[in-house]
């Protein structure tokens, strides 16, 4: 890893409200609060995961970061540059250091191009000049990410789910990127394509300096793949840490139940491991609890969590926290929640 | 096996005939179960998992499967049964829980009448006795107010309501025989580990047979008394969990667990994959069918290439499709594999 402490990536209060609308008028009666205010950095060369339960709003982050999404407020800074309300025209270029990689390898491809068509697209669109041709630059893409270049003229039909993933990849890469924002890249794979998907995605970011955020639900593909990593809920974030802090003495309650309700592959935690049992499902975004969000499902809330909103601080080098009463806290840093103010 | 298991299952063969060919989907399965014992069979996708389970069920009648063998269910041959008779087992001795509930369950009728309905197939009930059964059965899974889900759609509950209601549903005649097909596959983690717990509960209430497929190591590591991993239609190693877990002996079985990410070990620098991917059951390799991605095949000295390798007792009940001998297994696993698996 080669990190550098200025970030490549400054989130600031990012926010998106879809709004709901009923009736033939399209009267607005509410709002999906998908992302709601979340702040945080990727420095460059370090992978970001992001996990949380489905719906509380990753894609959507991805989606904004990216500007495939129009932000409802807040700031989005890329390489120094603000592009929050940057025009598409602005952005193009912009587009090249950014790219996104889809969850399903099926539909993200045209099917009635060849391989060696849609790898080579960026090109073409961009308008780059390739020393030896599109086509040797697409071949050595091809290559690198594990595909026999004499495919160039196959169909995505031929190939199988992971290498149709490889080819989303080869065409993500194409253009060079800094930043690959990989949405759930590895959940519509079998494991073993999964692990072999996830190996080269690591082997790409040390041959090529990338920087990613992957977005995944599945926390142990995150610990592995992640030098660093925020958890989702409801449109916040709640936790944000180094792998290691994260997932060996975990702050917020949630990240603890979390981690807890992951199966182990070994029969012997089935007795010996102490387990914490959230009771029923996320509430729904578009009327999200007040105050504390997890309140509704949380063992420790108290009034305070339903009352005052938990700011996201930092309680650890680098660790930080929403929450009035986190687990594993120094105990210098748990301080009563009186004095805590609700933003917004 | 034993011979007189609630369970017998006698190589059982599910062939479809298409228009590429035979697609060999099971191809000489055998295994039992008891009462109150939970099986779990693995493997990636398309190795024949749900076709397996929905032959049980005698689902494949009347299609263009090809299904020989025998499946004995207390005592009843369940193939040669009259295709009436094996229905009326169905939903009252054997029942089965899906991966998607919104597929099994009809969108234009409640949650509770869809319960009710399967309940008096089998029992001459009323309907007010059965829509209290029903009530009794949701709140048994955990729906929350189930006097008054018991009239919901299934289009108003969550995902987990959803499993949970397929649950009672399935459940409703106390059926003998419980299989669940990838049952948390498509759950968030929190609500995946509630209906795990619920599972294994009603299960001990029950004293079912519970067969639990999916693809998910975790998962069977959590349920399973025994395991049967598959490949290409043939069961390539069955065990105890502790023999699938501490003293795998098929080198498929290995790539397996080198593939996952573990949450419960110091995260490793590499995942160790299987190489390739899982074969077409049209064309399913010569010999041993796993002989392509298998980093061992040489060492069997071209058998792997001609000879179908028999599925053999390395121990007692633990059994190895492999023509490596035991010796030759146990010491690649214990010098080279398990270091390999646990190394940083
Ligand atoms: N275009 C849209 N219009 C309205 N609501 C939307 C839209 N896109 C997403 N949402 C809602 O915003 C919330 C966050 O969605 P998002 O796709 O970001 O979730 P996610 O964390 O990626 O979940 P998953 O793990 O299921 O992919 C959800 O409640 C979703 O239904
Ligand atoms: N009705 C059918 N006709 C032809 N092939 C089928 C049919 N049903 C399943 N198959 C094939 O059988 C194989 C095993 O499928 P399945 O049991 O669904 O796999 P899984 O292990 O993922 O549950 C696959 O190759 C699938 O395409
Ligand atoms: S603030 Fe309160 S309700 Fe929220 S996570 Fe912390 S203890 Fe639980
Ligand atoms: S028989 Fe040969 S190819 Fe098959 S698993 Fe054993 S060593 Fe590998
Ligand atoms: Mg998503
Ligand atoms: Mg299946």
């Amino acid at each position: 890893m080669t990190t550098s402490n200025e970030p490549l990536l400054s989130v600031q209060d990012l926010q998106k409200h879809f709004p709901v609308t009923k009736g033939l008028l399209k009267r607005q009666v509410g709002a999906v609060k998908a992302v709601d205010g979340i702040s945080f950095d990727v420095v460059k060369g370090e992978t970001l995961g992001l996990v949380g339960e489905s719906g509380c709003g990753k894609s959507t982050t991805g989606r904004l970061v990216t500007r495939l999404l129009e932000p409802t407020a807040g700031k989005i800074v890329f390489e120094g540059r603000d592009l929050t309300h940057m025009s598409q025209g602005a952005l193009r270029p912009l587009r090249r250091d950014m790219q996104m990689i889809f969850q399903d390898p099926y539909s993200s491809l045209n099917p009635r191009h060849t391989v060696g068509t849609i790898v080579g697209a960026p090109y073409r669109i961009q308008g780059v000049k390739t020393e030896n041709g599109i086509k040797k630059a697409v071949q050595d893409i091809l290559a690198l990410v594990g595909l026999n270049p004499e495919h160039y003229n196959r169909y995505p039909h031929e190939f199988s789910g992971g290498q149709r993933q490889r080819i989303g990849i080869a065409r993500t890469l194409a253009l060079k990127p800094k930043l690959i924002i990989a949405d759930e890249p590895v959940s519509a794979l079998d494991v073993s394509i999964q692990a072999q998907v996830v190996n080269l995605l690591e082997d790409l970011q040390n041959e090529l300096d990338l920087t990613y955020v992957v977005i995944a639900h599945d926390l142990s593909v995150v610990r592995h793949i992640s030098d660093r990593v925020a958890v989702m809920y409801l449109g916040k974030i709640v936790e944000i840490a180094d792998r290691k802090r994260l997932y060996s003495s975990p702050m917020h309650p949630y990240t603890n139940a979390l981690l807890s309700a992951v199966p182990i592959p070994d029969p012997k935690a089935r007795t010996e491991r102490e387990r914490i049992r959230l009771t029923g499902d996320v509430p729904s975004p578009l009327n999200p609890p007040p105050a504390c969000r997890f309140h509704t499902r949380c063992w420790k809330a108290q009034d305070v969590c339903k009352t005052v909103e938990p700011p996201l601080e930092e309680l650890a080098s680098g660790h930080r926290v929403a929450c009035h009463f986190p687990e594993n806290a120094p105990d210098a840093v748990v301080q009563t929640p009186t004095g805590a103010v609700a933003p917004e | 096996m034993s011979e007189n298991a609630f369970l017998d299952v006698q190589d059982l063969k599910i062939h479809f005939k298409t228009d590429d060919g035979v697609v060999k989907s099971v191809d000489g399965l055998s295994f039992s179960l008891d009462r109150g014992k939970t099986l779990g069979i693995v493997g990636e996708s398309g190795s024949g998992k749900s076709v397996t389970s929905l032959g049980i069920l005698g689902l494949h009648r009347g299609g263009n499967a090809n299904v020989t063998g025998q499946i004995w269910l207390d005592g009843e041959d369940l193939i040669t049964a009259s295709n009436e008779h094996v229905r009326g087992l169905r939903g009252r001795k054997m029942s089965m829980i899906f991966q998607d509930p919104l597929s099994s369950m009809h969108p234009f009728y409640t949650v509770g009448a869809q319960i009710i309905e399967a309940y008096r197939i089998h029992h001459k009930v009323s309907k007010s006795v059965a829509k209290k059964h029903a009530i009794d059965m949701l709140g048994r899974v955990g729906i929350p107010e189930p006097q008054r889900r018991v009239d919901s759609y299934p289009h108003e509950f969550s995902g987990g309501m959803r499993q949970r209601a397929m649950i009672a549903m399935a459940l409703s005649c106390d059926p003998e025989l419980l299989i669940a097909d990838e049952p948390t596959t498509a759950l968030d983690v929190t609500v995946q580990a509630q209906i795990l717990d619920l599972m294994r509960d009603l299960q001990r209430e029950f004293n079912s047979a519970l067969i639990i497929i999916t693809h998910d190591l975790g998962v069977v590591a959590e349920l399973s008394d025994d395991i049967l991993v598959m490949y290409a239609g043939k069961c390539i190693e069955y065990g105890t969990a502790d023999d699938i877990f501490y003293r795998p002996e098929h080198p498929y079985t290995w790539g397996l667990l080198g593939s996952m990410p573990r949450l419960d070990r110091e995260p490793t620098e590499r995942l160790l994959p299987v190489k390739g991917s899982p074969p077409s059951l049209i064309n399913v390799p010569s010999g041993c069918a796993f002989h392509p991605r298998c980093p061992y095949a040489e060492l069997t000295k071209g058998r792997d290439r001609t000879e179908v390798p028999v599925l053999l007792d390395t121990d007692p009940g633990h059994l190895v499709r492999c023509h490596l001998s035991r010796t030759e297994r146990r010491t690649l696993w214990e010098n080279e594999v398990k270091p390999a698996l646990e190394t940083q």
